[in-house]
């Protein structure tokens, strides 16, 4: 048996994920397989059944009466404040208080011996609504005057106006990109434990320990440092978990200290796709102009957001739109609107990319519809927008750090775009069936938080008297890696073998106030407050072994499992152990924030971004125009983490974010009914890509060449977010292959998702 | 009669007298045993992070199938062998070769859908150890990962293919010991009761004809795959329970004057009927490669598919199409009747409540041209939108009769009649399609919902009977995906 483990730790190397073992044998514990305290019970939540309506009565007497059951709590019986909103804007309740503002509430949580029992009771209950008009789309929510959830944003260089009424060719339109639910194989869950006086430790599925931990003591009446909160991994999180989480620690905290037992709460996929945000869904209004050459002199556009009932991270994603507006592009002039809108539907919420890719999206429909306005290859006009070095976004932060033209003429190059260009439309000039599109689509994706507090992180670090190593920081497992990036990094810095040091849960109790895992950057993060830590104790031990060895400081080396101290070679135990006899302290907190960042979001200026990622990819689709389904037959990316603290671990990210992407832009549909019912709510009705979606053939690259310009650790880029939007290639191949069927060469057009029916219904429209 | 029942679990026997009928596989694992490595993602037969494998007896022998624990019914494994991911393991009782593949090729990220996954591989590997890419991503039809984009796990697949070790593999060294405590395990009658729920568990077919005299009104239960969400998602009480999901598994082939009769137990799986599909009616073997993921079709019955009436079930279509019909048991009589005449309307069918499917009739008419179409929003492992089946004879150069049924256009699978009409008599060319294409508009009023508008329904149902024409008429470009990709 080969234990990954077992390797030598290093940085820039393919070792395999520190829990693969535990995955391929079942025995990596997430939390509804921790072993149950004696006593637990389980709490169930019930939903509303109204998409906006007053709560006119509330008849329990059926679910009390229910086997098991030992209770229900509401609105009413939260003992501090009944809210779980992350930015302070007192929104977003826990239980619904008299109104009820989208279709699957919680309003209430049922308390049973099991959870069958709760579950089944939940179903008894009778709650009466006094039916209120609803609106779920943006425009609608618009132009029925539900305002915003949150401060919208503009972003302004230029004057758009102006160089919209200069330009030679101007093109408007309006895109609709459909949201996407995270569907993390591991459901929501939280498993709570009463403590003395006013205590509780919970366990639960999150990105964002701290944040749990300031809910549940808000809505318990009781300070943070009462609240211990715990995670030692999640089955997937991709944002979900980043604050949707926030209610079910809460109903189950306050359950338990009610009941002085053990509670868990895990809802079933339905009540889980229902009640918790998605990515947002965006109608996007735009103006373009441009010269005859394909070059873009100003933009205006107008994004406008479902953002649900309540502001959560909206008025964040939103800016991120506007943030990636210009995806790749220089935008001479330009004035980019947001429109948080509030509709009557779940609070929408982080999802990898944050907004990012409802904002480049658009920016490739931008060079499509000039590329087919002028018959040009679109990849010509993206080439001439591209930003060089020097020039300004919309938000006035320089780009420093272009590396696209060069991962472009790679990519061009490796996956023989032209050729393969002329063959599609060679074939589609047959006519016939099948129709072939071709796209290779860039990535520039800013790293950093944009709420610049977010961008600093701890770790701690002990090292045992038997020189084993205790490695613990503020970021969370939720499959990305993490743990073994920080632990590579840890074990470079001791020069140690990886299985000398135990990566253990993320707690609150031991590194505080921590950000969310997420916006890519929790590698950038922790491992520099692990490498801070793993430093404070190397230069401890070097001064130890420099005066008991009587050799110069900068004569003692960490090798291979030893210290090397002038001609003595000790092993690192050994001297782990002699340095705790002469009383060296052998732990340290470690502590990172991010240099150089800056954002006024009142001016819109700033460095909110303290390195850009980059990439590209080559996409080529076969779409039947009889029916609308498709193939993708080939896809090539050329990706940029930088250097590589992991290869094997950052291609999985690459890839998995491709095939993430690529589903919310083809079978990933949330779709409502008229009463404002997500009627896609459980793996039966919304497909997200199978092993035959991905692409045929499918090459990955790394940009093995690329090194961060900024101070990075070890010279890496962050990598969870920026490939995702890879994958409007394939998009952007869809809707070539479409227009083919076009006698006046229009373009497509195609709203997201291109599920078969958008593609088929296009098709029929083209033709026409 | 007994009232226990007996089953292996990994390495040991279990015999359990309280079992109610809705008691899942899954929940005996996770709550009852604490096996907590076979996880629970949807509860609705979907993503596959449930995955075990059930080894059960057949005529060939015993075999062991992935299937889905979250809506497989407990009482349902009485007489088999459940396999977890616990219970597996090398000879030696290191990692498994699938194990390991998928530690090198990096194949787990979250690592929450992998043990679902591993235990669909297992069965591949055993199943079929020349397994290549395509096989193994069929193998994978029901398990979804939203972590790595598979490609990481397709490659572990081939890797573990690639190492071989079958014959030494527990399960196979096991296997005639297995099969000897299975065998004594049946036998008889078991019923089962938990409080005032019941689950029975016939010994053999004529013995279900006596249950359900004895329990009217009694549910059939056979795969479970549509009865197993009324239980996990809509907390329905479907006591008392008959599960029958090991009966009526005989097949029958007779030659006939125009080509075959295939008769077929309605216990057969998709998956045991599959060999047939692909010998008798090559046409519809994507077509039945695409019936739910692999781990549905190992547990959903033919006889299950057409009894529950669902207007959006797979088989009825193209078995309309066929000119399929089956055989209603009451007591020891039987009826046959011509399948479309079944599905009288939305929710309703022509089956008294003591009545059982108990043979599927398909003559396989060797002059007719056969197709069977589906179109998804997802390709594989989703609901039609549409569905449908064409059987067109043609005699010198004249379409002498067209058989043509759709599902998902109307409240029950039906056939277009207007469209067969304006094809019947007519030259086999494209003007005959072309009519027909139109036709078809007047034969059904589709529904829009979350998988399909009616614009979307009609205007595809049409472009099949020119996808139809096309197939047979113009070889020189291709007019199926699977024919251009690559190309």
């Amino acid at each position: 048996m080969k234990d990954a483990n077992q390797q030598l730790g290093h940085a820039h190397s393919s070792i395999p994920h520190d829990s693969a073992i535990k995955h391929v044998t079942g025995r990596a514990d997430y939390t509804d397989d921790l072993p149950e305290p004696q006593g637990l019970i389980h709490a169930y939540l019930g939903l509303s059944q109204c998409a906006h309506g007053k709560i006119t009565g509330m008849d329990f007497t059926d679910t009390l009466a229910s086997p098991g059951v030992l209770g229900v709590m509401t609105a009413a019986d939260l003992p501090g404040v009944n809210d779980v909103a992350p930015t302070g804007k007192n929104d977003d309740p826990v239980f619904a208080d008299g109104e009820v503002r989208y279709w699957g509430q919680p309003v209430f949580a049922v308390l049973a011996e099991t959870r069958d029992q709760a579950r089944r009771a939940a179903h008894k209950a009778r709650i009466d609504y006094d039916v209120l008009p609803h609106a779920l789309d943006p425009i609608e929510a618009r132009d029925a005057g539900m305002g915003y959830v949150t401060e919208p944003l503009t972003l302004k260089r230029g004057d758009a106006a102006a160089g919209l009424a200069a330009a030679p060719n101007r093109i408007s339109g309006r895109m609709r990109i459909g949201g996407q639910d995270h569907f993390y194989l591991e459901g929501q869950i939280a498993m709570a434990l009463p403590g003395e006086d006013d205590e509780v430790t919970i366990h639960v599925s999150t990105q964002h320990p701290t944040e749990v931990q300031h809910m549940v003591a808000h809505v318990l009446g009781v300070p943070a440092s009462a609240v211990v909160v715990n995670v030692r991994r999640m089955g997937g999180g991709f944002g979900g978990k980043e604050t949707q989480m926030n209610l079910f620690a809460c109903v189950a905290a306050v359950a338990a200290k009610r009941l002085g037992r053990a509670v868990k709460l895990r809802p079933d996929r339905d009540d889980d796709m229902t009640a918790t945000g998605k990515r947002h869904d965006f109608v996007v209004d735009y103006e373009v102009g441009f010269d005859d050459q394909g070059r873009i002199l100003a933009v205006s556009g107008d994004w406008y957001a479902r953002c649900g009932f309540s502001a959560d991270l909206s008025g964040a994603v939103t800016d991120r739109a506007l943030f990636h507006a210009d995806n790749a592009y220089f935008y001479p002039d330009v004035e980019l609107r947001s429109h948080p809108m509030r509709t009557n539907t779940v609070s929408n919420t982080a999802f990898r990319g944050f907004g990012g890719p409802q904002g480049v999206i658009v920016a490739e429909r931008i060079v499509e519809q000039i590329a087919y306005r002028l018959g040009l290859d679109p990849l010509q006009v993206r080439r001439a927008n591209l930003y060089r070095n020097g020039q300004l976004t919309p938000y006035h932060q320089e780009v420093t750090d272009q590396i696209l033209p060069r991962i472009l003429d790679e990519l061009e190059a490796s996956s023989d775009y032209h050729a393969r260009r002329q063959a599609v439309l060679d074939w589609n000039a047959r006519g016939g069936v099948i129709r072939k599109g071709i796209a290779l689509t860039p990535v520039k994706f800013g790293i950093s938080f944009t709420a610049t507090h977010f961008n600093q992180a701890g770790a701690l670090i002990h090292i045992y008297t038997d020189g084993s190593i205790h490695l613990n920081h503020g970021g969370t497992e939720m499959g990305q890696g993490l743990n073994t990036k920080v632990a590579q990094v840890v074990a470079e810095a001791f020069q140690v073998d990886l299985s000398r040091i135990k990566i253990t849960k993320t707690t609150t109790e031991k590194v505080p106030n921590t950000s969310a895992t997420a916006a890519s950057s929790g590698t950038d993060l922790n491992a520099m407050a692990a490498l801070n830590a793993a430093e404070q104790i190397r230069a401890r031990l070097v001064e130890f072994v420099a005066r008991t060895r009587e050799v110069a400081p900068a004569d003692v080396r960490f090798e291979a499992g030893h210290v090397i101290a002038g001609a003595d070679v000790i092993p690192f135990a050994e001297v782990i152990e002699a340095a705790y006899l002469d009383r060296i302290h052998l732990s340290a907190a470690g502590y990172y924030r991010t240099p150089d960042i800056h954002w006024d979001r009142k001016t819109g200026r700033g460095r909110p971004f303290y390195y850009y990622a980059y990439g590209a990819a080559v996409s080529e689709v076969s779409v039947d125009t009889l029916t609308g389904e498709y193939v993708i037959d080939r896809s090539d990316v050329l990706h940029d983490v930088g250097r590589s603290l992991n290869p094997a671990i950052d291609k999985g990210q690459v890839e998995g974010a491709f095939v993430q992407g690529a589903g919310w832009l083809t079978s990933e549909e949330l779709w409502w009914d008229d009463k404002g019912r997500l009627r896609t709510h459980a793996p039966s009705t919304y497909k997200i890509p199978l092993a035959s979606d991905r692409p045929r053939i499918f090459n990955v690259k790394l940009a093995e060449w690329s090194e961060n310009a900024e101070r990075t650790i070890k010279g890496s880029k962050a990598v969870g977010e920026p490939p995702f939007m890879l994958p409007i290639s394939v998009f952007e191949a869809i809707n070539m292959a479409v227009a083919s069927v076009s006698p006046t060469g229009q373009p497509a057009l195609l709203d997201a998702p291109a599920t078969p029916e958008r593609v088929l219904m296009a098709i029929e429209r083209l033709r026409r | 009669m007994e009232h226990q029942m007996r089953f292996l679990l990994n390495g040991s026997e279990v015999a359990l007298t309280e079992v109610g009928p809705a008691d899942t596989l899954l929940d005996y694992l996770r709550l009852t045993r604490r096996l907590t490595g076979t996880k629970e993602g949807c509860a609705e037969g979907d993503c596959g992070a449930c995955t075990v494998l059930v080894g059960r007896l057949t005529p060939d022998g015993l075999i062991y199938e992935p299937v889905n624990a979250c809506i497989r019914f407990l009482a349902s494994v009485h007489g088999c062998h459940v396999v977890t991911i616990e219970g597996m393991s090398a000879p030696g009782g290191g990692l498994h070769a699938i194990q390991q593949a998928m530690i090198d090729h990096h194949g787990s990220q979250c690592g929450f859908c992998t043990p679902g996954i591993v235990m669909s591989l297992y069965g591949l590997w055993m199943a079929d150890p020349d397994a290549g890419p395509a096989r193994i991503e069929t193998a994978l039809q029901g398990n979804l990962c939203r972590c790595t984009g598979y490609e990481p796990i397709i490659k572990a697949a081939v890797a573990a293919m690639d190492a071989g070790g079958q014959t030494a593999d527990r399960l196979a060294v096991e296997r005639d010991r297995v099969a000897q405590q299975l065998r004594a395990m049946w036998g008889q009658r078991v019923t089962l009761e938990k409080q005032g729920q019941q689950a029975i568990i016939p010994a053999d077919s004529a013995d279900l004809a006596k249950v359900l005299a004895e329990y009217p009104g009694a549910r059939m239960i056979a795969g479970a795959t549509d009865v197993g969400l009324w239980v996990t998602k809509f907390l329905r009480d479907i006591s008392p329970a008959v599960f029958i999901g090991h009966l009526m598994k005989d097949i029958e082939i007779t030659d006939t004057a125009s080509g075959r009769e295939i008769r077929l137990g309605a216990g057969v799986t998709y998956t045991e009927a599959l060999p047939l599909i692909a010998r008798h009616l090559p046409a519809a073997r994507e077509y039945w490669l695409r019936i739910g993921g692999w781990q549905v079709r190992n547990m959903g019955t033919i006889g299950g598919n057409i009894a529950n009436g669902s207007p959006i079930g797979d088989t009825p279509p193209l078995l309309i199409a066929l000119g399929a019909r089956i055989v209603l048991r009451r007591g020891d009589n039987r009826r046959e009747i011509a399948i479309e005449d079944f599905f009288i309307d939305y929710g309703k069918q022509d089956r008294a409540a003591d009545e059982f499917v108990e043979t599927i009739v398909i003559p396989v008419d060797e002059n007719a041209q056969l197709a069977a179409y589906k179109i998804s929003k997802r390709r594989e492992s989703d609901i039609s939108s549409v569905a449908a089946g064409f059987a067109i004879t043609v005699d010198g150069g004249m379409i002498t009769d067209a058989r043509i049924a759709f599902g998902g256009m109307a409240g029950v699978p039906k056939r277009a009649t207007g469209a067969e009409a304006a094809l019947r008599g007519q030259p086999f060319a494209e003007a005959a399609f072309d009519a027909a294409a139109r036709a078809v508009a007047d034969d059904f009023t589709p529904l829009s919902d979350m998988r399909a508008s009616a614009e979307y329904r009609a205007t595809v149902a049409a472009n099949l009977f020119r996808r139809f024409w096309l197939e047979r008429s113009e070889p020189g470009l291709p007019v199926r995906l699977d024919q251009a990709v690559g190309a």
